[in-house]
């Protein structure tokens, strides 16, 4: 009885140190989320606004899509639809090759991630840098990322040491220019001097590339305009810097206007880092003088999604990553230990939207403790949802077989109250059976509990001398 | 007023001292108990793992045999809230009400929001830390979830309180998961067990001698691990601390 998920989780967890660290990595920033939500009176009615905000955008999309298109197009952007990962990977590279761009910096974006636009890309021989500082530590390191927001959070920083060394080319050079204005010995792998070389790195970068890449936290249908949030300043480099700015927008980041975004920006940081916001909240109406701005509105399943009634909700969620910080399974079984790309409580539910077959090994990573539930700012129904998923577990023929027999056997139990009394009299022979069966690998529960005794008399035939 | 007593299969086969108390209680506080013999299960484990039509009969069997009384106690949070919030679902059709989820209260709710007790002859001289239990807190709202921007209460603490002699603790991360989740710990064993292990040591760490709950679930699996791996703290359900005298 086991899952891919359980599976990799147990490997992770053999190594306790570096799970009480991730552990408590993330639920520091769980805490840091929960002192921003005590600190507004109003945040239960924020989250409510918000639910009901995006509610409504998703039930009058195709209106706020075409809102959003004409008031872009007369801003000056070229607007573009993808219905699909492949169609958006040819509309970005069509762009990129009219334009003759052989590097390309972009900020962070999960749809990339969602339609593997680098890998793409770097086929047909156009090279890629990520520049959020994370997403670049794991280009390097040829790793995907472990969380939506803080993607290589879970790296320690003499790994980051070690592939800047290896991976950097002027690494050299760029630690005698720190030398020259921090003259005081500091360890090679101390922070300040990392993020130096980080910063020096894609500084040249940003000034080699012909095009930047941005994604949206949110598209503003009233204005046509496109809004990114980054810590880094990244966007704003990418996007100062070379002429082409392309905007990679799934049709669900849409909201329908000014005072809308003012909803969302006040809970995105908050949950999603506990900041009370981002330090660079940037947004773009159309091309720079002499520049050329796209925005590829992109769909990839997300209409299917709006159709599905016990799962469209989310369509609301807007990536802050809350939920994965409190999830207790994520936090213990960290990034990898999932299937699909997007990990914790939203990523087992993306996962079944994308491809129920091949992404149903998550759908045991939940407790159903139900924290998601109430720290989602925009109350995406995540533990419900998960439930829901284990209901189709069976007809899609990814059911526990084990599962299913010990579920089935329960039925029979419970559905007969005679049987049911019989074995609740016969329950304290397990007491006597002998440990080498019930500490066998046939009893999953001895792994990790002692087992329990039965007591002598059950409620049952205790209750009517009471 | 008319009181069904629900004690879900585990309780009736493992802690019966839990549903002995629980009877003794709401009878102390002079209600008409009964106890419907044809009990089994609220179907839970089965909708957890997924199999929620295995789940059905069992509501509707349910359903039938406690729509009559005014309230429906059971000592276990986690079924309390399955009744509560998923048999209307799983009995779904509109015509067919689903009468006795609605009357279904957690032992601790029932006590503290129906009947308002403010007093009892109850002495505990011991340390307990509280188990906020996840159904309880999330879906009965015995406590404000950590998570929320609400004013803070606690439906467990307030009855504990009332206890001559008790301390009452609650450990850092008070409504983190225990990582029980029934199934969830057959199948995910080693993250369930790093869960329960995390917990109980919080746990240990106020000090106390006791961990007490509402729900005999969390307690069976954290007393499990706890036993496992040789740590020393006893396990005691609430319905037990307010029936325990000098």
């Amino acid at each position: 009885m086991s899952t891919q998920h359980s599976k990799a989780a147990a490997a992770y967890l053999r190594d306790e140190a570096v799970v009480t660290r991730h552990d408590q990595t993330f639920f520091a920033v769980r805490q840091k989320r929960d002192r921003m939500a005590q600190a507004l009176p109003e945040w239960e009615q924020l989250r409510e606004t918000a639910d009901q905000i995006k509610r409504h955008t998703a039930t009058h999309l195709a209106q706020y899509l075409e809102q959003f298109e004409a008031n872009a197009t007369r801003n000056g952007v070229h607007v573009h639809w993808a219905a699909d990962a492949a169609e958006y990977n040819s509309i970005v590279y069509d762009i990129l090759r009219s334009h003759d761009v052989k590097k390309v910096v972009k900020s962070k974006s999960m749809l990339t991630e969602e339609c593997h636009l680098n890998s793409s890309l770097e086929a047909k021989g156009i090279e890629v840098v990520e520049t959020d500082l994370g997403e670049r530590i794991l280009q390097m390191m040829q790793l995907a990322p472990s969380h939506i927001v803080m993607p290589a959070l879970h790296v320690h920083r003499e790994d980051i040491g070690d592939c800047f060394r290896s991976k950097i080319a002027d690494y050299d050079e760029i630690a005698k220019g720190y030398a020259a204005i921090s003259p005081e010995p500091h360890d090679e792998n101390d922070p300040t001097f990392l993020t130096y070389v980080a910063r020096m790195h894609l500084r040249r970068q940003f000034m080699e590339a012909g095009a930047g890449m941005t994604g949206a936290n949110f598209g503003v249908a009233a204005t046509g305009d496109v809004v990114v949030c980054t810590n880094e300043g990244n966007a704003d480099m990418s996007t100062s810097i070379p002429r082409l700015h392309i905007v990679s927008m799934g049709i669900e980041k849409l909201i329908p206007d000014l005072s809308s975004l003012a909803v969302f920006q006040r809970l995105l940081a908050r949950c999603g880092t506990g900041q009370e916001t981002t330090v660079y909240t940037s947004q773009f109406r159309g091309p720079r003088p002499g520049g050329e701005m796209h925005i590829i509105l992109v769909d990839n399943g997300r209409s299917e999604i709006l159709g599905n009634p016990e799962h469209w909700q989310t369509l609301k969620c807007m990536r802050c990553g809350a939920c994965m910080n409190t999830c207790p399974v994520y936090r213990r079984s960290a990034g990898y230990s999932y299937t699909y790309f997007i990990p914790g409580p939203i990523g087992i539910n993306l996962g079944m939207l994308r491809n129920p077959k091949t992404y149903s090994d998550n759908v045991s990573a939940c407790s159903l403790c139900c924290s998601c539930d109430n720290v989602c700012p925009v109350r995406v129904d995540l533990s419900s949802q998960v439930y829901r998923w284990r209901q189709q577990l069976d007809s899609l023929g990814r059911a526990d077989e084990m599962k299913k027999f010990m579920s089935g056997g329960m039925s029979l139990l419970f559905n007969h109250p005679l049987f049911y009394k019989l074995a609740l009299r016969l329950s304290p022979l397990v007491n006597w059976l002998p440990s080498s069966l019930l500490n066998s690998r046939f009893n999953p529960w001895a792994s990790g509990h002692k087992m329990m005794k039965f007591p002598k008399k059950s409620f049952h035939e205790l209750w009517k001398k009471l | 007023m008319k009181i069904g007593l629900f004690v879900p299969c585990y309780v009736d086969a493992l802690y019966p001292e839990v549903g002995v108390s629980t009877l003794k209680l709401l009878r102390s506080l002079g209600l008409d108990v009964e106890y419907p013999e044809r009990q089994t299960c609220c179907g839970q484990p089965m909708g957890n793992a997924g199999f929620e039509k295995m789940a059905v009969p069992l509501a509707k069997k349910y359903d039938e045999l406690f729509r009559s009384y005014d309230y429906v106690v059971a000592p276990s949070a986690s079924c309390a809230a399955y009744v509560r919030c998923f048999h209307p679902q799983l009995l779904g059709a509109k015509d067919k009400v689903c009468e006795a989820a609605g009357k279904t209260v957690d032992l601790v709710e029932f006590l503290h929001d129906i009947l308002k007790v403010e007093s009892l002859p109850a002495y505990f001289p011991h340390k307990v830390s509280v188990h906020n239990s996840c159904h309880g807190v999330r879906e009965l709202g015995l406590s404000s979830p950590s998570e929320r921007n609400i004013p803070r209460f606690n439906k467990i603490i307030d009855l504990l309180r009332l206890v001559e002699g008790i301390e009452v603790v609650e450990p850092e991360r008070p409504d983190e998961c225990c990582g029980f989740g029934g199934m969830f710990s057959v199948e995910e064993t080693a993250v369930s067990a790093r869960m329960g292990l995390d917990k109980v040591r919080r746990h240990m760490a106020t000090g106390a001698e006791y961990i007490t709950g509402p729900d005999s679930s969390c307690l069976m699996h954290m007393q499990g691990v706890a036993e496992k791996q040789g740590l020393g703290i006893k396990f005691i359900h609430v319905a037990q601390i307010l029936t325990s005298t000098r």
